[in-house]
């Protein structure tokens, strides 16, 4: 009990949040200023999300306070009741979700990330192409050189280099870490029985790097090195980026458009009592980019203060009607239109209760 | 009681004073307990392989620590074998050799050191630092002084390494050393000075017999601060040493230290074992500060009451 209060305590220091917080997220509306509803959670669509939160100000006056403090101290925050919703980039496990203190929690896509290849070869130009089981080696260690077999047999026509192969990961946790290795057990079963699927994982061999900067940087610095940056990031900087060969053979460059075919693939097998709690990684169509995942808003099934729950309920609908037009321009992939119109009517499947306001 | 008959504005002014002072070793002990009792899950699972193991598997659940704790020591020691004769000649140059006119500026630029956030130490390490000793000091040391073949330089030499965490805080720790040996420099009685000379000494005898001997104490006072800055320095210590956790005899190979470590996993980590596992790792950390200080102590104790050469 103590050991969970000082957890909250200290994350609450380390995250300088702001103090007008209620104990109790089902009490009664104590806070000073103008802030309607709080969030808390991932860093990777921050820029998004806080995009949103400043337009939909704008146009209903409801006004949004959303810390990027990272998907796990969003999780925790929401379980303790500290915010008025959570942000993660990997789904919750289901005993994170057995831990929350206001009921189940539901998860809504918002809008896709993806994972890019990003790499350092002075003298190769032109597309590097990859396929899953021989990223999950070069991760694992035993792909150790440029010029192996393996990788050649995948670039006919480029020149690689007989020097070391670099790995770069990221040393902080991460949801893109998770989307990441998740993809790697996907498609390799040593990866699955090994390092495995997590926001940290042991890595087998490589140079840790904080954040997609961090990884970036050290990749930008060391030629022969090869790692994993988020797709906006990537594109942003301008790092050159593998083809990943896809479920169907192809393959396919990092891009929006694939990365929305990604979700679009597994979007038309979803069964319709799905908690979308679901990987994309991997994902069968032809114009798929197979590193790719959603990004999730995280909110209690049964709302208990009805003033707030119908504020958040019309960002959402707000969100995964007309969010998805600035996804694009700001990096991010929108959510193939019959999933947002799924988890339009997804939403009224939340609870308010009658009391409260 | 001991107050008793004065004034009682004198006694409430005793009592607020105690407790101001109370206040603070108590904040202390309150630290100590609320890492104690969250880190406490983490060390009755792990036990003692907590520090001896080098497995920190979050997935397997398996938290061993002993790189970090390794790769905190060691980047320190070598942060202080490099710092120290720098900062002291820095210090004796200052007080004692410089032209007056020279003195403040550059006491001020070393002090200016210290005042650098550590974050752009970080990116001036990953831009600036590791590709220099990748590309000139590691050749230097392997080809020209013929050190390829000792332990503590071989292997691949990527440029995020040990050897790179060590001198960015050595350039850290620095200030700290430099500017308490000065100030305990200056304040050496001229006496001292006159009476080394008047026997005949040398400038060099007069600062090396007479005014460090002195000093004594106060410098290893100055290193000990300076030790401290680097054992839980932790944002550009995390930008250069390559964040992995494997014990490496050599200097050029990654490392981890504690304090990266905490600031890498804290953000994501949700399961309680995990949470509990890094408060395991700033309870480790805090009682080796707590060791470090207290044989700092003892040092300077040991120094101040010694007969004085």
């Amino acid at each position: 009990m103590s050991r969970r209060r000082f957890a909250a305590l200290a994350l609450a220091a380390l995250a300088c949040t702001s103090s007008d917080k209620n104990d109790d997220a089902g009490g009664p509306a104590s806070r000073s200023g103008s802030v309607d509803l709080t969030g808390a959670g991932a860093t990777f669509p921050y820029p998004l999300y806080s995009k949103w939160f400043s337009d939909y100000a704008t146009a209903t006056g409801v006004r949004i306070n959303y810390q990027s403090i990272g998907s796990g101290g969003g999780i925790r925050q929401l379980s303790e009741g500290t915010v008025d919703f959570g942000a993660t980039d990997g789904p919750m496990s289901d005993e994170e979700l057995s831990k929350a203190k206001g009921g189940a929690i539901m998860h809504f896509p918002t809008v896709l990330g993806a994972v890019a290849i990003a790499y350092n070869l002075p003298n190769v130009t032109g597309e590097l192409r990859l396929s899953g089981p021989v990223i999950a080696q070069i991760f694992l260690g035993t792909i150790k050189k440029w010029n192996d077999p393996k990788i050649v047999a995948l670039n006919p026509g480029v020149t690689l280099p007989a020097s070391d192969v670099l790995v770069v990961h990221r040393s902080d946790g991460s949801g893109t870490t998770y989307v990441f290795s998740d993809y790697l057990a996907a498609v390799s079963p040593a990866w699955a029985s090994g390092p495995g699927r997590g926001k940290d994982v042991a890595w087998p061999v490589g140079l840790g790097g904080k954040g997609n900067e961090g990884v970036a940087g050290q990749i930008k610095q060391i030629p022969g090195a090869v790692g994993y940056v988020e797709l906006a990031y990537a594109k942003q900087n301008n790092l050159p980026v593998a083809s990943i060969q896809n479920a169907a053979g192809a393959f396919v460059a990092p891009s929006i458009e694939a990365v929305t075919a990604a979700a679009a693939g597994v979007g038309a097998r979803l069964p319709a009592n799905t908690d979308y709690r679901i990987s994309i990684v991997n994902s069968p169509g032809a114009d798929s980019y197979p590193i790719s995942s959603f990004t999730w808003l995280l909110v209690y099934r049964q709302q208990a203060d009805s003033v707030k729950a119908r504020k958040l309920i019309d960002f959402m609908r707000w969100a995964l009607t007309d969010g998805g037009k600035q996804a694009a321009a700001l990096d991010y992939a929108p959510l193939p239109p019959a999933i947002a119109e799924r988890l339009r009517q997804r939403l009224d499947s939340i609870q308010i209760s009658a009391s409260g306001g | 009681m001991i107050l008793a008959g004065v004034a009682p504005g004198d006694r409430v002014y005793q009592l607020a004073i105690t407790a101001f002072a109370l206040v603070v070793p108590a904040l202390l002990v309150l630290i100590a307990i609320a890492i104690g009792v969250a880190a406490w899950p983490a060390f009755a699972t792990a036990g003692l392989s907590f520090i001896t193991s080098s497995e920190w598997n979050v997935q397997a659940g398996k938290f061993g620590a002993a790189p970090a704790i390794y790769g905190t020591l060691v980047s320190s020691f070598i942060a202080l074998l490099l710092a120290t004769p720098l900062a002291v000649g820095v210090a004796i140059f200052l007080s004692e050799i410089a032209p007056k006119w020279l003195r403040q500026p550059v006491a001020f630029l070393v002090d200016l050191l210290a005042a650098i956030p550590s974050v752009v130490y970080g990116l001036w390490g990953i831009f600036f630092l590791v590709p220099m000793l990748r590309e000139h000091v590691v050749p230097f040391l392997r080809d020209t002084l013929h050190l390829g073949s000792t332990p503590l330089f071989s292997g691949p030499a990527y440029g995020p390494s040990m050897l790179a965490a060590g001198v960015i805080l050595a350039i850290m720790a620095l200030p700290y050393i430099s500017a308490v040996t000065r100030e305990v420099l200056l304040a050496v009685p001229r006496s001292q000075r006159d009476a080394a000379l008047a026997l005949g000494a040398t400038k060099w005898e007069m600062i090396w017999d007479a005014v460090i001997p002195y000093a004594r104490s106060g410098i290893i006072g100055g290193i000990i601060l300076g030790l401290g800055r680097a054992l839980g320095e932790t944002m550009a210590v995390t930008m250069v040493i390559g964040n992995r956790p494997e014990i490496s005899a050599s200097l050029l190979a990654p490392g981890y230290t504690m304090a990266s470590l905490i600031a890498n996993e804290f953000t994501e980590a949700t399961s309680d074992l995990h949470l509990s596992a890094l408060m395991a790792v700033g309870a480790v950390l805090f009682t080796i500060t707590l060791i470090v200080n207290a044989i700092a102590r003892w040092l300077v104790w040991r120094v101040a009451s010694g007969p004085r050469s």
